[in-house]
């Protein structure tokens, strides 16, 4: 009995590694910019390419920042969660049409509805850089003060929602 | 996530090399190997053809044109993506056990191989030999290599 009593606790150690370990996702990485000043920036807008959209415009608001592309499936499929939020109006979001074209841009927010305040254009995907984006949906919650305080990597599902992203705009919308 | 940049990669062609300035190319491929494409998470960024690759090769090229020390291009990225850009993760608390790691499984298995050796030295004892036994075995010896 006593010899099996070594691998078997190895035996156990390693699956308690692996079933940690496989749940994992690992396309979700943690943003090192969480609890930092969001990056600036001043970009032309979507639907007006006359005006600037600016980061300092936002100041003073909870605001959500969506990063998606009229050419990503995951944009779609967190699209209604985007428009419920729009319609309850408890958090302007702001989107950011990430390396897109802007007529393909347009075209798809007229299909399938506008969930944003305004959108900007970030063609060439620096913004996005700035923001540590690596894969389209990606979401912040971005405070007052200009704080990004939580990160979204991936569509928003419903649970997402009422569990994390709206409890913790209620709690910065009351600071 | 993979999935979304599908559509770039469906279009992704040779990583192309702007050869205007060979030495701020060799700079520029000298750290793209360090670094690690975040969509495609097992390339480098001298490997990977996704869009985001592409961008960041860009910012690195010009950051390399105005003059950023490694050090700074490196940091550059690192707060924006985490210490997961980088394929040789620093020397940090949260890394200690990926660095030790694998020096203490040797360790472990060192040890336990010098203990598994000695206790079977302990079974193999010496065969005292009764002296018919002696015989047997001159007598075996004399005969030589003769098999009938």
């Amino acid at each position: 009995m006593n010899r099996f009593l070594i691998p078997f606790g190895l035996f156990i150690v390693v699956v308690g590694f692996l079933a940690v370990g496989l749940t994992l996702n690992p396309r979700e990485l943690p943003s090192p910019l969480v609890g930092k000043a969001a990056p600036e920036f001043s970009l032309q807008q979507l639907h007006d390419p006359e005006k600037v959209i600016s980061s300092n415009d936002l100041k003073g608001k909870v605001w959500l920042l969506n990063f998606w592309a009229s050419w990503c499936g995951g944009c779609k499929e967190e699209h209604p969660v985007l428009i419920r939020i729009a319609q309850s109006g408890e958090v302007p979001i702001y989107g950011m049409d990430y390396k897109d074209q802007r007529s393909e841009a347009l075209a798809w927010l007229k299909e399938w509805g506008n969930p944003y305040q305004i959108v900007a254009v970030d063609e060439p995907g620096r913004v996005g850089i700035n923001y540590g984006v690596y894969g389209v949906p990606e979401t912040y919650v971005i405070d007052k003060a200009g704080v990004i305080r939580y990160k979204q990597i991936g569509p928003i599902r419903e649970d997402i929602l009422e569990k994390k992203i709206l409890p913790l705009v209620r709690e910065l919308q009351k600071q | 996530m993979f999935i979304l940049f599908l559509p770039g990669l469906a279009m992704a062609y040779e990583a192309q090399p702007l050869a205007t300035n060979p030495q701020a190319e060799a700079r520029l491929k000298a750290l793209a190997v360090e670094l690690r494409c975040l969509v495609c998470q097992n390339q480098t960024l001298a490997d990977s053809n996704a869009p985001l690759a592409e961008d960041l090769r860009r910012e690195v090229r010009e950051m390399i044109a105005k003059d950023m020390s490694d050090k700074e291009i490196i940091d550059f990225l690192v707060t924006r993506y985490g210490d997961f850009v980088l394929y040789r993760p620093p020397w940090k608390l949260t890394t200690t056990l990926l660095w030790l790691g694998p020096f203490l499984l040797l360790g472990v298995g060192a040890t336990g191989l010098v203990f598994a050796l000695r206790r079977r030295q302990k079974k193999v004892t010496d065969v005292t030999l009764s002296e018919a036994e002696h015989t047997r075995v001159a007598k075996l010896l004399s005969e030589g290599v003769h098999r009938p």
